[in-house]
């Protein structure tokens, strides 16, 4: 009879994750208890204070290197910085969710169950008020991308995966305009991510039997255990092939990485517009810090193997992203491609196996998240009667009609095509310098070259939008309340910052890039 | 090259230099960002601006004069640091860089003050300070900065300001054209700027002065004649020389003051100084010195007979500004002391081509924008100082003695003839040549325009002279045309060579032709091609063009450079940029030509993968996941054996 014993948890450590699912959970009670009226404005501030606070633990512990919770959860380095960006990320996403200066009620719909493009329909979208169940479905994602980033073993994190994509799910399907497309989009996404996960889990389940009989070991899913099997296990190594195929394929679905960025368009389209900004930001970041921690930390051994495959992913996805980006018309199916050409680049600084590589990686994350969610920030803006005016032919001349936000636009988008002076350059060139150190010169080349390719729809955006006419169908831009602005400004000025000087968060990046095992 | 170099750390007043860029920098923010608010007295913060920035930079010459090692560095913070790279925003405040600052800011600064006149009936006149001073700032930049990424941060400066003020006037498609003319042929430069900065961050790993001129020598033959001809196709771009120049003279449909400030005076040197202050590089590699005294000698002669033939008085002045630049690429190709001669040229130039191209708009101005010099004749009575100034710029560019072409000129005449071969007699031959047809095209141009009879267009009546808003600047850089040449070249060339590597070893050849005797062949045809133009154009010319024989057929037509440009790059392009359009509208992909249709075309036909139905989306995914197993599978295959 072997004594059950209790792993010892450092709840300082793991509080930032506590805050989110608490604040989650009492997000839920907030929805029950509180007067209608109330709810916007309270479950909004709780969100943002949660956020904060989750952000004052993550900084207060940054020199904290541990593994906790038996070998659930490893806070070091990069789990910290992670962290960090994607609440950081996650506040200036709040920002645009809470907004309803912009759309009378905010970009959500009032009543999800009424059927889509009924009278009843018709009447909740003139402006009665948008759901509030979407902050704690945001928490609760919030959450499970903090544990994403910090798990240290397979299971922590196929279940912090599945509890930051419910809610993502669901999210996506709120649009208070276009419902149809946007119950769509969810639908897909649930699908394939229901499709991607059992590949995932499939994989945990490979590479359990690969760990299985290594002498003085018990088999197991953590990292510490899978990197100790990779030298030394007696299995067969098809087991830590195909497991690590597997693994790489849940990953890179949640990453937008070619062939399995399907779903991209389609939900980023579909998805109401903070949703997807959200989604651009932090889930990209969540799933890169895993990749990052899967392949860095329990398949480092392995880099001789997978660093062919996942280089021909990575420069297949920089393909697809750039050449389909040319010849789109809708504005969020363009940055929706652009998104999957970055993965791409981001792949490319998981497969610089050193510290800079980490380094240089964890940097872009939060410059491209600052970037994109003032890019949707914009999207938003740009809008008719029915909504936001998302077909490019409508950006024409907008220029001449608003030019502030057409410049901070213009400046986001040489950002994208990373012209020096933006964060846009500096984080290609702190991916792109460790992996021609690490020797992935024709990684290196091929994103160079597609990122040419991909500054060609930017500019024909740029163009459209300054020396074109305004037409009778160009669509007016809102002037923004204070949340949306305030989102605005801090991307923009990130961009700028990050662009111009950004020693200190490179040296921050640097000083965090080392996982514990 | 054996001797280090090292630049001290800057302190005291000197820590300032920043203030230089930030002065003009901060005004052009604020012009831009105030809009209308600012239309009553904006034009006058954008003169005090770079007022300011002059007496700064005077201050910051004679402390400078003060030092010992006559070089400060001011590292503001670092820019980049990714591992081994690191960039710093970075100053340099040597000799060179207070040259090129006294002449940006104070030949500058009497530009803004005649702008401030000719611009009053412009309802933009506030946003053309606003670009003007942003050119300043960008031009400050360049020559400041410390490392080649701080350069290149201010030579793409310079060229946005310089696009956004040749098409000023966007209501003009010709100006518009002229813009993007500017933009696609600077490109071409650029990019090899660019790609000559990676090759130092590949072969050196890093790209501050210091640390690139003293690993200079290091690096193999070819890779310092690669990465010098990268560097000239950039200086090349920017100062308008062979195969580069057709966007210069178009860059003439800006306003007046840009032309004098940016197309004549300050930009388009830029090159100069990007070869000036490599001149480590350049000098370590023979070949490439070569090439260099070969565009400068061939652009020379190409500006020199294509002004001849051009009637438009503004592009005239662009020719000869291509065609005085090729000397000093002539001068910097040479090497040795011929480097500073070059920059005493540049310096020089600055002054006699700003007064030439302000006279223009002065002349311009009061004959209601009419630029055709068959149009002009017999002003010298109406606007006499005009006249006078612009009689001082016209001796001192043909190099008359004792106006300041001459002590800046023959120099480099007698530099070219020094050299040991036979290219002597070519290059020699060709800087004197030019001389001569410089003498002549200049006269041909000042004598249509200030002499012989009256061939007006019927609406004007009595010319006026201009206000004294824009006379005292002609006045006072008539002044710098006619001393500034004799002070330059007795005082410049010395201060120069205590820049890093600049001059210093001189290898003396005895000329092939002494020096007397090249002097009196030099004033000889300036003498001569004056001449022959005052005898030709002395009884006016016809109204209408003339039939003309093969030579002045071709230089008319820019020596068919625009020709071979658009057949060349043009026609392709178009085709091109057609054929992608035509897939975009219609999603046929049935032209699939070159590179970026076939991008187009790709596109178009991955797109139709993109299905909506989450059944293909499934297959797709299925698809790849079997590839990516596949791949890994066949890794192990790999692993086992």
């Amino acid at each position: 009879m072997t004594e059950l014993k209790l792993p010892s948890i450092d709840y300082a450590a793991i509080s930032p994750i506590l805050i989110m699912l608490g604040t989650a959970l009492l997000g839920v009670l907030v929805e029950a208890l509180v007067p209608r009226r109330w709810r916007h404005v309270v479950q909004l501030t709780l969100a943002l204070l949660a956020v904060l606070a989750a952000l004052t633990m993550v900084v207060l512990s940054a020199d904290e290197r541990i593994i906790t919770a038996g070998q659930a959860l490893a806070i070091d380095g990069p789990t910290l910085f992670l962290q960090g960006a994607i609440l950081v990320l996650a506040a200036m996403a709040l920002l645009l969710i809470g907004d309803r200066s912009v759309e009378r009620g905010g970009a959500f719909v009032a009543q999800a169950a009424v059927t889509a493009e009924s009278a009843d329909d018709r009447r909740q979208a003139e402006g009665r008020n948008g759901l509030t169940e979407v902050y704690p479905l945001t928490t609760f994602a919030i959450g499970g991308m903090l544990i994403f980033v910090a798990a240290n073993d397979l299971l922590t994190m196929f279940i912090a995966l599945e509890v930051f994509s419910l809610p993502l799910y669901l999210l996506c399907a709120l649009a208070r305009r276009r419902r149809l497309l946007s119950q769509e989009a969810a639908m897909k996404y649930f699908l394939l991510g229901a499709y991607a996960s059992a590949f995932f889990l499939f994989g945990v389940a490979l590479i359990y039997g690969f760990t299985a009989g290594i002498p003085g070991r018990s088999a197991g899913v953590d990292f510490a255990t899978i990197h100790a099997a990779v030298g030394e296990s007696p299995a067969s190594p098809v087991l830590l092939f195909a497991g690590m195929a597997l693994l790489a394929i849940g990953l890179l679905f949640k990453a937008a990485a070619a062939p399995f960025h399907v779903w991209t368009p389609d939900v980023y389209q579909g998805a109401p517009t903070p949703v997807t900004g959200f989604m651009a930001a932090c889930t990209k970041v969540a799933a890169f810090g895993a990749l990052l921690r899967v392949f860095q930390v329990a398949f480092a051994d392995a880099n001789w193997d997978f660093t062919p495959v996942l280089g021909a992913v990575a420069v297949l996805t920089m393909l697809v992203g750039a050449v389909l980006a040319v010849t789109q018309t809708d504005i969020k199916r363009l940055l929706a491609y652009s998104s999957i050409a970055n993965a791409g680049y981001l792949l490319v600084g998981v497969l610089a196996p050193s510290r800079d590589g980490l380094a240089g990686t964890m940097f872009y994350l939060v410059a491209y998240g600052f970037s994109v969610l003032a890019a949707f920030a914009v999207v938003t803006l740009v809008r008719d009667d029915d909504g936001e005016a998302t077909h490019l032919s409508r950006w024409a001349g907008l220029g001449r009609r608003s030019p502030f936000f057409a410049a901070l636009f213009t400046f986001i988008l040489l950002a994208f095509a990373g012209i020096p002076l933006t964060s846009g350059f500096t984080s290609k060139f702190a991916i792109f310098g460790p992996a021609l150190e690490g020797g992935q010169a024709w990684l290196v080349i091929a994103g160079v070259l597609t990122s040419m390719i991909l500054a060609f729809p930017y500019l024909r955006v740029v163009v459209m939008m300054w020396l074109s006419e305004p037409g009778e169908s160009t669509p007016t831009v809102m002037v923004p309340g204070g949340l949306t602005s305030a989102a605005l400004m801090i991307g923009v000025l990130a961009t700028l910052v990050l662009g111009v000087a950004p020693a200190p968060l490179l040296d921050l990046a640097a000083g965090a890039a080392e996982f514990v095992r | 090259m054996e001797e280090t170099v090292e630049y001290a750390q800057a302190t005291g007043l000197l820590g300032g230099v920043w203030l230089l860029v930030a002065i003009p920098l901060v005004s052009a923010a604020i012009l831009l960002l105030l809009g209308r608010r600012a239309d009553r007295w904006g034009h006058w913060l954008g003169v005090a601006a770079i007022g300011a920035a002059f007496v700064l930079g005077l201050s910051f010459f004679f402390q400078l004069r003060g030092l010992e090692n006559k070089s400060v560095e001011l590292s503001l913070w670092d820019f980049i640091a990714v591992g081994d790279l690191r960039v710093d925003f970075g100053l340099l405040f040597d000799p060179l860089a207070a040259v090129f600052v006294l002449l940006i800011t104070g030949v500058g600064f009497l530009i803004h003050l005649y702008a401030v006149e000719y611009m009053s009936h412009d309802a933009g006149r506030r946003r053309f300070f606003a670009y003007f001073n942003l050119f300043v700032a960008a031009m400050l930049l360049l020559v400041l900065g410390n490392n080649y990424v701080m350069l290149y941060f201010g030579w793409e400066g310079v060229g946005l300001a310089s696009y956004l003020l040749i098409s000023f006037w966007t209501e003009r498609p010709s100006a518009a054209t002229a813009g993007k003319k500017a933009f696609l042929m600077n490109r071409v430069g650029d990019a090899g700027l660019a790609i000559g900065i990676f090759i130092m961050f590949a072969t050196l790993g890093t790209t501050q002065y210091d640390e690139v001129f003293n690993g200079v020598g290091a690096l193999t033959g070819t890779t310092v004649l690669v990465l010098g001809l990268l560097l000239l196709l950039g200086a090349a771009g920017k100062s308008g020389q062979f195969p580069l120049q057709a966007w210069l003279p178009d860059a003439m449909e800006g306003p007046t003051p840009v032309s004098a400030l940016i197309h004549a005076a300050t930009m388009v040197t830029a090159g100069v100084y990007l070869i000036a202050r490599s001149n480590p590089i350049f000098s370590a590699n023979s070949t490439l010195q070569l090439v260099v005294v070969s565009v400068g000698a061939l652009t020379l002669l190409i500006g020199c007979i294509i002004g001849a033939a051009k009637d438009d008085i503004k592009r005239v002045l662009a020719w000869s500004t291509v065609s005085q630049i090729g000397y000093m690429f002539l001068g910097v190709g040479l090497g040795g002391a011929a480097y500073a001669l070059a920059i005493v040229h540049l310096l020089a130039h600055g002054f006699f081509k700003a007064n030439m191209f302000l006279g223009a708009g002065s002349v311009m101005h009061g004959m209601k924008d009419q630029v055709d010099i068959r149009r002009f004749g017999g002003l010298s009575k109406y606007m006499k100082i005009t006249w006078l100034t612009f009689m001082m710029g016209w001796l001192a560019i043909i190099g008359m003695f004792p106006f300041s072409g001459f002590f800046s000129k023959e120099p480099i005449i007698v530099a070219a003839f020094e050299r040991e071969d036979w290219t002597a007699w070519l290059f020699g031959g060709a800087a004197l040549l030019g001389a001569g047809l410089t003498a002549f095209y200049m006269t041909r141009l000042f004598v249509l325009t200030f002499h012989g009879p009256q061939r007006w267009t019927e609406d004007i009546e009595h010319p006026h002279e201009s206000p004294k808003l824009m006379t005292i600047p002609l006045i006072l850089l008539a002044v710098g045309s006619v001393g500034a040449g004799f002070l330059l070249a007795t005082s410049v060339p010395d201060w120069l060579t205590e820049t890093a590597g600049l001059g210093g070893e001189h290898a003396e050849h005895a000329a092939v032709l002494s020096h007397t005797v090249i002097t009196i062949l030099s004033l000889l045809v300036t003498v001569l091609g004056a001449g022959l133009a005052w005898f030709l154009f002395r009884a006016g010319t016809a109204t209408a063009p003339q039939p003309a024989g093969v030579l002045v057929t071709a230089a008319r037509r820019n020596l068919y450079t625009d020709t071979v440009n658009e057949a060349v790059f043009e026609k392709p392009g178009i085709f091109l940029t057609r054929a992608l359009v035509y897939l975009d509208n219609r999603g046929i992909d049935g032209l699939v030509n070159g590179l970026a249709a076939a991008v187009g075309g790709g596109s178009g036909r991955l797109r139709r993968m993109q299905t909506g139905f989450v059944r293909s989306y499934a297959t797709s995914i299925l698809a790849g996941a079997l590839l990516v197993m596949a791949a890994f599978l066949a890794v192990q295959a790999g692993w086992l054996a």
